[in-house]
């Protein structure tokens, strides 16, 4: 499955990328699991890591970390938002 | 109900005059103005001389939508509009614009409480400062956490 993942604001300048189309195995089937497939990049990746302050959205709605991820989603993660 | 999400400023007083224009059942119009306050940091001498604002193109429409539909379930409005500036401002400067139309004063001042509340924890804007120490990214707050959820029933 191929999907699009965003980052935005400390995220994005902590990796170092904005975005990335991924294609992803067939374990990987849910938010939790995605960011634990990324942490394990090492280095600026586990800021994605377990029990790091990330919040999710999937096709652009709030996700948890049971949420599934399907082929072709927009997947997006960001630190805990401030705007207002 | 109208949402924008700008870089240009926004006119408070036709924003507000637009809620009630040509419109006898408004009875009550009440508006939040948002500024860039310019902070002392803590542990520095320095103060915040800019911000910028990042969002997520597409998600923050929808998101400030989906609170202004929550908020019309919830009280009888006549009107909601919605402004939030992106981009570079400065102290002083407005970010965001909340005015709503009721019949009655009790239905507008919740509603446009609620849709600050609310605005604070689910719209995905980001605030980064710029101090003449470098940019750094404004850290969320619990009170912001726990004054959206006084709305939960």
């Amino acid at each position: 499955m191929s999907v699009k993942v965003l980052y935005f604001a400390s995220l994005r300048e902590t990796l170092g990328y904005s975005h990335e189309t991924l294609t992803l195995p067939e374990s990987i089937s849910t938010i939790g699991a995605l960011r634990g497939h990324l942490a394990r990049r090492g280095g600026a990746w586990e800021a994605l890591g377990e029990g790091r302050n990330v919040r999710a959205a999937i096709n652009q709605e709030m996700a948890g970390p049971e949420s599934a991820v399907a082929d072709r989603d927009e997947i997006a993660f960001f630190p805990p938002v401030t705007g207002g | 109900m109208s949402v924008s999400v700008q870089e240009a400023d926004f006119d408070v007083g036709a924003e507000t005059a637009a809620l009630s224009a040509g419109r006898l059942d408004v009875g009550a119009v009440a508006t939040f103005v948002g500024l860039v306050r310019a902070d002392k940091l803590s542990g520095a001498g320095s103060e915040v001389s800019a911000m910028t604002l990042e969002h997520y193109p597409g998600m923050t429409e929808k998101s400030l939508e989906a609170i202004l539909a929550e908020a019309g379930g919830r009280w009888q409005l006549q009107g909601v509009r919605v402004i939030h500036r992106f981009g570079r401002l400065l102290p002083g400067d407005r970010i965001v614009f909340v005015g709503v139309a009721s019949a009655h004063r009790g239905d507008a001042f919740a509603a446009c409480e609620f849709i600050m509340d609310y605005l604070k924890t689910r719209a995905p804007f980001w605030k980064k400062e710029d101090t003449p120490d470098g940019g750094h990214w404004v850290d969320a707050r619990e009170a912001d956490d726990s004054a959206a959820a006084r709305w939960a029933d």
